[in-house]
């Protein structure tokens, strides 16, 4: 059964120095919050795994969190470049950066080999593609029934799965809906899990084909609300394009980078402070 | 009608659009690709089903993204499925006629680059990385390219080869037995290039209005070739510019980046 409890504590007794962390939500429902609490209580060498980067790793790379990272495109979508994961992979700033890289198809395949526990997931890529050669989890198989040739890479199972969702009952089940990229596979694919939800509801009224993740495949769920902003909650608020862009110069620069990092990450107390922070900076740039 | 008034921006968007057949299964990137698509919605083709990797099938949406995953995909799609679900059962699945995509950097032989400019250890630029492209180079039945034409992205090598268009050209591609047949085209602001039947190498079949050769030679790293029978896109329509330029405008009120006035 999933404790309902703070997101200070679910971070606290889920994610741990070292661990390999999955955060996911593709484009929506992206677990920012969860991710600044992560920076905010300083965890370490983390292996983060995520198909699209976005701002939310941006983040934990440029405040110094993780030492590699798996995944499969990372930009910042609709603006650019992501400067700080650029700053690491090009120059070692804060810390090397270890890279191992995939597909989207390749690695939304390997969480779901992850969640049925098999070893590994197959696919058909990558046959003349140079990424085989620099990541050496992606290999070839034959087919034991036809003899075609087929691409192969590992199941992957993080230590901790985060991901946002709209809603929770009081007893921890999760209802979530709208663009599902693969936050279902990355949850059975983990040991643990944590959810941040929107709003904790006494009846989830859930169709009965609704992705529903059962209270007793989660570890932690935690009413957040506003926990994906700036990226969106279907039915909740849209996405803030604007600090998409803002966050393009924001990020350019190292030392603005850490100044406001400090500022409204590690010097706010939680989510809620950091918000409250973040729409009087915006006024003040207005006036 | 068509119109003498046009960015070169605009010829290639509306080029790309024309080459989308109705009621087509297209698999759409971000960006180009996306506006291209769209833009053959709202004129030719309004049966074309248009899937995004984020998992909308058959998206009709009010304004273009800005990601590939924005909620107006899934508000207006006929119906959203996972990621992983996309990939295995509609893209591998062989239900995809077209995929339609971008570039950092195109060879002759339509392989394409979006990983990385310079070494890939030591890059001097990191781009975002393969993102659906190697699946959708794969496995869709045919793929589009769309991007800008310059000598730094049609390039002789590839820094880096993400995913495969016609490998060395000639039956090498076929030998991989790939369930796609490879790119049919791609689209630039200056012109369109085919793939030779015999050798795959991209050539030159159609060029834009006013663009002269010269131009395309300029703005390609390898000695491009043209077609025996050379041909002029036809000149952007009014109805197909006001169209675009509409869909556009209501993207940049409905993002922040213009006044709705």
């Amino acid at each position: 059964m999933a404790e309902i409890t703070s997101l200070q504590n679910a971070i606290r007794a889920h994610v741990h120095d070292g661990d390999t962390v999955a955060m996911e939500g593709f484009t929506h429902l992206i677990p920012f919050a969860a991710g600044h609490e992560v920076i905010r209580q300083r965890r370490k060498n983390l292996t983060l795994i995520r198909m699209t980067p976005d701002v939310i790793y941006d983040q934990l790379i440029g405040a110094g969190c993780a030492k590699k990272l798996i995944f499969s495109w990372g930009g910042n979508p609709g603006v650019g470049s992501l400067h700080r994961l650029r700053d690491a992979v090009e120059k070692d700033w804060p810390a090397p950066l270890g890279i191992q890289e995939h597909g989207h198809g390749d690695l939304s395949n390997a969480y779901v080999a992850g969640a049925a526990n098999l070893p590994f997931a197959v696919l058909r890529a990558y046959a003349g593609s140079e990424l085989p050669q620099h990541n050496k989890n992606i290999r070839f198989i034959e087919c034991p029934f036809t003899g075609e040739k087929l691409a192969a890479v590992p199941a992957i199972r993080p230590d901790v799965t985060v991901i946002h969702a709209q809603k929770a009952d009081h007893k921890g089940n999760v209802l979530l809906w709208g663009i599902l990229g693969v936050q279902k596979e990355a949850v059975l694919a983990a040991k643990r899990a944590i959810v941040t939800v929107e709003e904790i509801v006494d009846d989830l009224n859930a169709s009965p084909n609704a992705c529903v993740l059962p209270s007793w495949i989660l570890s932690a769920v935690c009413h957040v609300p506003g926990g994906a902003r700036p990226s969106y909650a279907h039915g909740y608020y849209d996405r803030d394009n604007r600090f998409y862009q803002a966050w393009d110069e924001i990020s350019r620069d190292r030392e603005i980078f850490l100044n406001w990092t400090r500022k409204h990450i590690l010097e706010t107390e939680d989510f809620v402070a950091f918000q409250r922070l973040l729409n009087e900076s915006i006024k003040e740039q207005i006036v | 009608m068509s119109s003498a008034n046009y960015t070169t921006t605009e010829m290639m968007t509306i080029a790309a659009s024309r080459l989308l057949k109705n009621g087509a299964v297209c698999f759409v990137g971000i960006g180009l690709p996306s506006t291209a698509a769209n833009l053959a919605r709202l004129t030719h083709a309004p049966d074309i089903v248009l899937i995004y990797e984020s998992g909308p099938i058959g998206a009709k949406p009010e304004v273009l993204p800005l990601s590939i995953g924005d909620g107006d995909l899934a508000e207006r799609a006929d119906t959203v499925v996972s990621t992983p679900e996309i990939f295995r059962y509609w893209l591998q699945g062989g239900r995809v006629d077209v995929g339609f995509l971008g570039a950092a950097q195109i060879d002759k032989f339509a392989n394409i680059n979006t990983t990385v400019i310079g070494n890939y250890m030591r890059p001097t630029t990191r781009l975002p990385g393969a993102g659906g492209a190697p699946e959708i180079a794969s496995c869709a039945k045919e793929v589009v390219l769309v991007l800008k034409q310059s000598a730094r992205a049609f390039v002789k090598k590839l820094d880096f080869l993400t995913s495969v268009g016609y490998l060395n050209g000639g039956e090498a591609r076929k030998k991989l037995a790939l369930p796609g047949k490879g790119p049919v085209a791609v689209v630039t602001d200056l012109c369109i290039m085919k793939p030779d039947e015999i050798t795959k190498e991209l050539t030159v079949t159609q060029m834009h209005p006013g663009i002269a050769r010269d131009q395309v030679t300029k703005a390609t790293g390898w000695e491009v070739k043209f077609a025996s029978d050379l041909k002029e896109t036809g000149a952007p329509m009014e109805e197909e510019l006001r169209v675009l330029r509409d869909l556009l405008h209501r993207t940049a009120v409905a993002h922040g980046q213009a006044p709705a006035a």
